[in-house]
């Protein structure tokens, strides 16, 4: 095939933009299958329901370095109406963990706020584990500009 | 890291008994992911702070084992319900296995 002058530049301008992306490490994702064993794990063979756990996170992430998200759980936070863990997932991050809150009755409340990085656009995992052994998800997705984790 | 780890914490100085208070903690700490490279292609190795408590007089209220999607210098916000006056006691643990600890006192009546 001969190349023509426009193909030249062309590919020029893609030779340009491939090693930048080799230092941003979103290009590693976490597999979807990941994600699915890590709830199977923490829920311990239970099959999430939705509802009870509320995750807030922002639509539209300008900066991936630290986009803010809170959880809350409805629950007394006594007796057997108690929270246990929550944990976070995103699915499109190298590594799916976040974090995971552990409550107890002096909580008072099952609630969190943090801040984390997403490396693109990606839905957050929010899984709640009850003491009576019940399982709860809620889901957002966010749309990130900018990637947080990078150089 | 450039400076040592230094906490912020912000808790009401007093409530009422039974109340849920909010606490809002912050640590300066760049978490380092482990997943950055430097411009020679080594990777920066990890250092993040990977698990933080919250003890009100000595009982656990709240805490986080944490990875490195947490961003730096990690924020938490919380609750906790409190009965009698005491002292929050707020613990930050370092991959390198430095403990960074802060403590503040609340009047309940």
């Amino acid at each position: 095939m001969a190349l023509s002058r426009r193909h030249v530049f062309a590919l020029a301008a893609g030779a340009a933009i491939v090693p930048v992306f080799q230092f941003l490490p979103g290009r590693a994702v976490a597999a979807p299958e990941d994600v699915g064993k890590l709830i199977a794990e923490f829920a311990g063979g239970k099959e999430p329901q939705s509802g009870k756990i509320t995750l807030t996170a922002p639509e539209i992430a300008e900066n991936g370095n630290t986009v803010p998200i809170s959880i809350e759980v409805e629950s007394a936070m006594e007796g057997d109406d108690m929270v246990d863990q929550v944990l976070i997932l995103a699915d499109g991050n190298p590594s799916a963990d976040v974090a995971t809150f552990a409550f107890t009755a002096m909580s008072g409340k099952a609630a969190a706020t943090t801040r984390m990085r997403l490396a693109r656009t990606q839905n957050v995992i929010a899984v709640a584990k009850m003491a009576d052994g019940s399982v709860y998800m809620d889901k957002k997705e966010v749309k990130v500009t900018i990637g947080g984790c990078g150089g | 890291m450039s400076a040592a780890p230094k906490p912020r914490v912000k808790v009401p100085k007093k409530a009422r008994a039974g109340e849920i208070v909010v606490l809002k903690t912050l640590i300066s700490h760049e978490m380092e992911s482990g997943q950055r490279k430097d411009k020679d292609g080594n990777v920066i190795p990890r250092k993040i702070i990977n698990k933080f408590t919250c003890e009100f007089n000595g009982q656990p209220v709240f805490s986080c084992d944490i990875d490195p999607a947490i961003s730096a210098n990690p924020y938490f916000e919380f609750s906790a319900k409190v009965n009698e006056s005491g002292t929050f006691k707020l613990t930050w643990v370092d991959d390198d296995g430095s403990v960074y600890t802060d403590e503040q006192k609340i009047e309940v009546d």
